[in-house]
């Protein structure tokens, strides 16, 4: 189907699915119950999962396949939110223009540093991304925001204001972000009992292009260029000795992935109209590469799975407290069950980073290939202990002869 | 003349912990070819050692004054240090006032052993993974470390005032024949310049002047070679690893009266001093000292109102603009070897 062999038709078809019913799948708690704080269907964090997931695929196409490792790819998720907003601020607050401006301006921004970037490799290259992202991020924060030339509005960040000229806006469009009309926010509630789930218009946005984008990265995987980009990764030497040259390949992946970023940060503006220069800080682009090596570089599934992830813990561990502890360990005699919420402390709530950092450093020394490799592992263990048992009997009836 | 001397000192302190953290980064790299992302993180703790120590100086406990009575004739809670209790009010006064510098003796076990423990626990296993490997394990190892010291000392800066002698200003211009006022110049930053002169002397006769210091820098120019002769080169590695750490931790405890320390400002210097690093040549230490002293004089003659005004922000975006235009027209830094690290 739509020229994927039947392994990858099976997978698309299972992003689009689990993307599509993530309402359902994400509020499997009842409503009011103690572990409704676990439900993670609400339409802010689904946004989320999906616009992180769109940026981290984008970062996948870069450093899983030609395994240039770029430490600045927050700037054009940044770069992408500006123009977004910016567009809302002079055309109308329609999402359509928004977003195809911000793929296309994170796309130029991304072929000025990519060019000048990719002229190194190793960790310079990662050292000239960090320093091209940092430098954008100082610029957007105080430089470009001078009364004279207020292209990023410094600290408060950009927004739109009532005396914004927005030529293409009609008189009885929404004043928020729109789908020609429908409203990003519009969220249709639908009660099943005491469950409550919610479908929310700017979600299911993102999620169709999501499944495109998915599409897209899956077209590039197999494609003879994702070849070349692999070809890359495993020995450019060899490469350029058979006469290759390869710098229009690792120039365009970097241009898409930086489209991809784009694309994600105006998305996030459409979303809420607003940008501020700290999406451009290295730790945010520091973010992205978490997520990608958490989920599996190099694999299709493996960033969406490391972002939805990151994300979906980022939110439940900040929210749990050191009274939800104790109801859950109440049932443990009380010194034990205050010893017990004392180590868990430090890990929950604010400590959320720490976490997450211990657990990425995990992921870096013994699974490499992120939460992808460790499901297969897990699988193969599986198959093979079946498949031990499966022998055991046939080994029983047939005694050596 | 006196504005441009003014803004040359000015460049002194934050190049002397740029040059002193590049330093132990290029340390780190030239022997064991480990790129540490947690360099900054070492910094930080470095600060925090200082910091500790002065909690640990003014631990106090309480005692009723019976002669002074508050408005509601109660008597008066006295907290007196148990410095101050052992050693006697005076001496007592003086150590806690004095509690950054000694901060340097309490730091440099410390340090030591965290770069050991680092080196051995977690480093070692990493000299045959790809180079993005390494970036990843210490940058998380980075998060970890900020983590751990935002939980047990919060998440604002802390400060960690300098003794008093060494609080004040001094007037440097009419020492070499200026007007008086035109250079003023906060005593704590000369000493500071002068500590990271002399740990940087250090560690360089160390490096030239003793057998571990030869045996070292054999090794840094062929590794394989030395451990044919039957020296154990890994053991000298490990040991250079925790001298780093230690300069890059006596770096941050010194810095704390120019800047409060506060848990990420660790990862604020490390990004720069990767810049520096590349600048100066990934590999050659006097680069990295050299290239440290003068961006950090650049950054400081990039903040003049006069060149604020010409070009704006232009003192947000310096470092980073030369380290570009440095690593495009020369690619191996200012002063890198050859074969370092090229690709």
């Amino acid at each position: 189907m739509l020229g994927l062999n039947k392994k990858d038709t099976s997978l698309l078809i299972i992003v689009a699915l689990l993307t599509l019913l993530a309402p359902f799948i994400l509020n499997p708690f009842p409503e009011g119950s103690a572990m409704a704080q676990f439900n993670a269907g609400y339409p802010d964090l689904m946004q989320r999962f999906v616009i992180f997931g769109i940026f981290a695929i984008g970062f996948n196409i870069l450093f899983g396949l030609t395994g240039y490792l770029s430490f600045g790819h927050a700037a054009f998720l940044g770069v992408g939110s500006y123009s977004a907003v910016w567009m809302f601020k002079l055309l109308s607050y329609n999402v359509i223009p928004a977003i195809a401006l911000s793929v296309v301006v994170a796309g130029l921004f991304s072929l000025l540093i990519g060019f000048v970037s990719l002229r190194r490799s190793g960790i310079y290259f990662s050292i000239l991304t960090l320093a091209f992202a940092q430098m954008s991020f100082a610029l957007a924060y105080s430089v470009l925001s001078n009364p004279k030339f207020n292209l990023t509005n410094g600290e408060t960040g950009l927004q739109v204001y009532a005396d914004d000229p927005q030529i293409l806006q009609g008189a009885n469009s929404p004043d928020l972000p729109h789908l020609f009309g429908l409203p990003m926010r519009a969220t249709y509630t639908m009660d099943v009992g005491a469950w409550s789930f919610d479908f929310n218009a700017g979600y299911y946005l993102c999620a169709v292009i999501m499944m495109v984008v998915f599409y897209l990265a899956i077209r590039i995987f197999r494609s003879p260029f994702g070849m070349m980009l692999r070809a890359v990764k495993s020995n450019q030497q060899r490469m350029n000795y058979t006469g290759l040259n390869s710098k229009p390949y690792t120039l365009a992946a970097f241009v898409i992935s930086g489209m991809y970023a784009g694309l994600a940060g105006g998305l996030m503006a459409a979303m809420d109209p607003l940008a501020g220069a700290e999406r451009m800080q290295w730790t945010a682009s520091g973010e992205v590469v978490l997520m990608t090596i958490l989920g599996g570089t190099g694999t299709l599934i493996g960033p969406v799975l490391g972002a939805g992830f990151i994300k979906y813990f980022e939110n439940i561990f900040s929210k749990i407290n050191d009274n939800v502890l104790h109801s859950w360990f109440a049932f443990l005699p009380d010194g034990l069950e205050d010893a017990v919420v004392f180590l868990i402390h430090p890990f929950i709530g604010k400590g959320w980073h720490l976490t997450l950092g211990i657990l990425f450093m995990l992921v870096v020394i013994y699974l490499p290939g992120g939460l992808v490799e460790g499901g297969q592992r897990l699988l193969k263990r599986f198959k093979r202990k079946k498949k031990d048992t499966d022998d055991a009997p046939s080994g029983k009836t047939e005694p050596a002869e | 003349m006196d504005a441009i001397l003014l803004q040359i000192l000015n460049g002194l302190d934050k190049g002397s912990a740029y040059a002193l953290i590049a330093l132990g980064l290029t340390l780190i790299f030239g022997t064991l070819g480990v790129v540490n992302f947690a360099h900054g993180a070492l910094f930080m703790i470095g600060a925090f050692c200082a910091v500790t120590l002065q909690k640990l100086l003014n631990l106090s406990f309480e005692t009723l004054d019976e002669t002074q009575k508050d408005f509601l004739g109660n008597p008066l809670k006295v907290e007196t240090p148990y410095v101050e209790y052992w050693f006697g009010p005076e001496v007592g006064a003086t150590i806690i006032d004095w509690s950054v510098p000694l901060a340097i003796l309490f730091a440099i076990p410390v340090m030591l052993l965290v770069g050991y423990v680092m080196e051995r626990g977690l480093i070692k296993h990493f000299y045959k993974r790809p180079h993005a490997d390494q970036i990843l394990v210490t940058f998380g190892l980075a998060i970890v470390l900020q983590e751990i010291v935002k939980y047990f000392f919060g998440a604002n800066p802390i400060q960690t005032p300098p003794p008093d002698a060494l609080s004040g200003s001094v007037d440097l211009g009419i020492m070499v024949g200026f007007d008086p006022n035109a250079i003023i110049y906060p005593i704590w930053r000369l000493v500071y310049f002068g500590f990271a002169v002399g740990i940087i002397g250090a560690v360089f006769s160390f490096l030239q002047f003793t057998t571990f210091g030869m045996v070292v820098r054999a090794g840094m120019a062929d590794r394989e070679t030395v451990g044919l002769l039957g020296i154990n080169i890994d053991r000298r590695f490990t040991i250079m690893f925790g001298i780093a750490a230690a300069v890059a931790g006596l770096a941050g405890v010194m810095y704390g009266p120019l800047n409060p320390p506060n848990y990420h400002m660790g990862m604020d210097f490390l990004v720069l001093s990767f810049v520096v690093v590349v600048v100066g040549g990934m590999g050659s230490l006097p680069g990295a000292v050299l290239a440290g002293f003068l961006l950090g004089i650049l950054e400081s003659f990039a903040s003049t109102t006069w060149a604020t005004t010409t070009i704006p922000g232009i003192n947000q975006i310096i470092i980073y603009l030369v380290a570009i235009i440095v690593l495009l027209t020369r690619p191996r830094g200012l002063m890198g070897r050859k074969g370092v690290m090229e690709e």
